[in-house]
């Protein structure tokens, strides 16, 4: 493994961007120029009205998790970009299992498997059962390990989603964006902000 | 590109309502936006705004080119001499895909250009129409920002965006799509406003005095600063602000190949090119100094050399408008966001006045060095075939560096870049960050119609020559005056350098064959020469810069020329060689 390797970590980059056709083109471009591969990638409409969030999963070093979230900053219809280590944010993919109900009729262990792991059932019909979780990967993995012997039908998975701890949410700096003169901590990236100690003779 | 046979003809837009097509709405755009000149090709998907353009030719002048490549590069050539955006006209399909090298070449090199391409009916995207080409999704990355419009409603406030993004911040291409039935559409016109805010766009960061002060700091303390410039100095229009700052502060600065003309090439602290072909001092001196002051450019590898062993020695002062720009390459002890026709200033008033006399007189030395070894012999030749660098020097002392020089890619770009001598601002157009062979025949059609008054040299190879040489149609047509010098030299002479230095002078598919020049362009009604020998150039010069309109000057020069000092790749810029 060579430096570069042991620098890389997972990375939650958090993009707020207009609502705008080609939009997810230009910014996964970003990342297929690279060659670098997007892990898991989630887009949704935000809180705020017009404004999509973009959440961005990838394997990197920071020095290049900076890089990209500064062209990524840089497209015209990107408001702003954030970048989060996993400790830094709290982070849930959702997971659905098919389970054949018979077999779950049959075994109570199974009953008792799926509430250990937080399941719960979302359809109920006659020949198949779906079941829901949320967590972190691991343990969406874990619950597909246990119902693989009994015959999982069918699993799906979907992105990562990520709240920010140290966060404020975007309402507030949105309405800066709307201002022709935003303040400086809006339109500048925090990196920066926080890098002005670098100087020495 | 041809028009099919089934396509419809759309009638031209009524005047007796108050609704008007998308068609016409775009060219009021254009003429609210200043727009005098557009390059075009039409065809099939585009005809609507062509039939509106046949009653708007006394307010927009359309220059007819051969290929919308060659459109791209005329408006680029525009727009670098001018400082306007360039506005370029392509149907759909085969001629918006033609566009792509010029836009790729305009977005690395930051050139403003809007791009227009007609697109077939939106009830027909997605169906593999005739000439339908997914043109959004084939030039996102090679555009600042681009859009479909579908609806004739639209045009007015994105053509207006368009204009906005295009020449602000770090300016770039923007292309806008527009499908025919758009083109069409009548509808109710509310009249045209300009863009000066975008919500989530912003073009210049706020200026921080908290990094002026350190930078300035270190400059005062700097034994050995070097400042280094780029196009972002001619971009901000900010050549005086930076002539106040390099004279107060006394600093030796040097060029990257966009950034030449931003100081007089005569300037006594103007000290020469910077990167591969670049001058020697500026390239080992660059891992000599002590403060490093990089304005208004993005240390492209040609500059750089290898990076590991870039500058190591220095603290590094980066101004740029783009944030993204800093610390791409090379790690900045102090970033100096913004606009440099903002920053410059404050920066200057900063600073103590000084003179690094000893500092510039090494500068010189190895200027010495470089003339005794490469240069002299360069420039002034008494025997044997011609060089290129003496037909520069000839044109120097006829044209007094006065005129805007147009280069290709290759030997002669690096020859041209090196010698010709540059006065004015915005003088030096050549391909930079791309190096698109073919770029300088149309790109100096462009440059002459942004610069009416200058004379416009273009200085091309025998290879980029045959890339784009078909712009001599668009020459003949419109009577642009524009001067054409072939540096020919038998050869596709950079690779073959490098065939030469690296490859054991295995001279593979370098031996290129061109037509008779003169007779090609005799062909278009253009005069022209062939000289082969060094007493003929001073007169044939003089005879094409005489000349009423175009002239075709083809110089026979010596076959296998290496272009030295040289910094090879993967080498560190003190590693460049004089031979």
């Amino acid at each position: 493994m060579s430096n570069q390797d042991i620098d890389k970590q997972e990375y939650n980059i958090t993009i707020y961007t207009e609502n705008q056709v080609g939009l997810l083109n230009r910014i996964a471009i970003i990342f297929t120029r690279r060659k670098i591969n997007i892990d898991s990638l989630n887009t949704s409409p935000s809180e705020i009205e017009s404004i999509h969030r973009f959440n961005v999963v990838i394997t990197e070093s920071e020095e290049v998790v900076r890089k990209l979230t500064r062209q990524i900053e840089k497209q015209v219809e990107v408001l702003k970009v954030y970048y989060h280590t996993n400790e830094d944010v709290i982070w849930q993919e959702l997971a659905l299992y098919k389970v054949s109900t018979d077999v779950i009729a049959e075994k109570v262990s199974v009953e008792r498997l799926l509430r250990e792991n937080g399941a719960r059932a979302v359809v109920i019909r006659k020949d198949y059962t779906v079941f829901e979780t949320t967590g972190h990967r691991e343990e969406t993995d874990n619950l597909i390990n246990i119902l693989q012997p009994y015959g999982l039908i069918e699993f799906v998975r979907s992105a990562r989603v990520a709240i920010i701890k140290d966060s404020e949410g975007f309402n507030s700096k949105l309405r800066e964006f709307e201002r022709l003169e935003p303040g400086e901590e809006v339109i500048e990236n925090e990196y920066l902000n926080k890098g002005a100690k670098v100087f020495t003779m | 590109m041809e028009v099919a046979q089934q396509e419809i003809l759309t009638p031209a837009a009524t005047k007796e309502t108050t609704k008007i097509s998308g068609s016409v709405a775009l060219l009021e755009a254009l003429i609210a936006e200043g727009v005098d000149t557009i390059f075009g090709y039409p065809g099939g998907a585009i005809m609507p705004i062509y039939d509106a353009l046949y009653d708007y030719n006394e307010k927009l002048n359309h220059v007819l080119v051969r290929h919308e490549q060659g459109g791209t590069h005329a408006g680029q050539g525009y727009a670098r001499t001018s400082g306007k955006v360039g506005v370029v006209f392509a149907t759909s399909g085969p001629g918006a895909t033609n566009l792509v090298t010029g836009l790729a070449d305009a977005q690395i090199d930051s050139t403003p250009l809007v791009c227009i391409t007609g697109q077939v009916f939106a009830h027909l995207l997605g169906t593999d129409a005739f000439q339908e080409t997914d043109v959004i999704n084939i030039t996102t990355p090679v555009t600042k920002w681009n859009y479909q419009v579908t609806d004739a409603n639209e045009i007015p406030e994105v053509i207006a965006k368009a204009f906005y993004i295009a020449k602000s911040g770090r300016p770039g291409p923007v292309l806008i799509d527009i499908t025919k039935n758009a083109q069409i559409q009548l509808f109710d016109y509310e009249g045209y406003t300009k863009c000066d805010h975008i919500r989530s766009y912003r073009p210049k960061p706020i200026v921080r005095p908290q990094y002026i002060e350190q930078a300035a700091t270190l400059i005062n303390q700097a034994k050995k600063p070097f400042i280094l410039f780029g196009q972002g100095i001619l971009l901000g229009s900010a050549e005086q602000e930076f002539k106040a700052f390099v004279e107060k502060s006394g600093i030796p600065a040097a060029w990257t190949i966009l950034g030449a003309g931003a100081i007089p090439t005569d300037h006594p602290l103007n000290v020469g090119m910077l990167g591969m072909h670049g001058n020697y001092g500026p390239n080992v001196l660059t891992n000599d100094c002590d403060v490093l002051i990089a304005i208004g450019m993005r240390f492209d590898d040609r500059v750089t050399g290898r990076l590991d062993k870039y500058a190591k020695q220095a603290k590094v002062i980066h101004l740029d408008i783009d944030p993204a720009e800093i610390d791409k390459n090379v790690k900045s002890t102090v970033p100096v966001w913004g606009d440099c026709k903002e920053t410059l200033p404050l920066l200057t008033a900063l600073i103590e006045e000084k003179q690094h006399t000893e500092w510039v007189k090494l500068f010189n030395e190895y200027t010495q060095k470089e003339v005794d070894a490469v240069i002299h012999k360069e420039l002034n030749p008494t025997e044997g075939e011609m060089t290129m660098g003496e037909v520069i020097k000839q044109l120097n002392d006829l044209t007094k560096g006065e005129a805007v020089i147009v280069t290709d890619v290759g030997q002669h770009q690096m020859v041209a870049c090196r010698y010709a001598q540059f006065n004015k601002t915005r003088s030096n157009v050549t391909s930079g960050g791309l190096g698109t062979m073919g770029f300088a025949l149309p790109a100096a059609i462009g440059a002459k119609y942004g610069a009416q008054d200058r004379t416009v040299v273009a200085i091309i190879g025998d290879g980029g020559f045959q890339m784009t040489c078909q712009e001599l149609g668009t020459i003949m047509q419109t009577g642009v005056d524009v001067k054409i010098i072939i540096l020919n030299n038998r050869f596709l002479g950079m690779v073959r350098q490098w065939q030469e230095l690296f490859n054991e002078r295995r001279y593979s598919f370098v031996d290129i064959q061109s037509p008779d020049f003169v007779a090609l362009a005799a062909a278009y009604r253009i005069p022209g020469k062939c000289i082969a020998e060094r007493e003929d150039l001073q007169g044939a010069l003089k005879e094409m810069l005489d000349n009423k309109g175009s002239f075709l000057l083809e110089v026979m020069v010596t076959k296998e020329n290496n272009v030295f000092p040289m910094v090879p790749q993967g080498c560190s810029v003190s590693e460049i060689r004089l031979k």
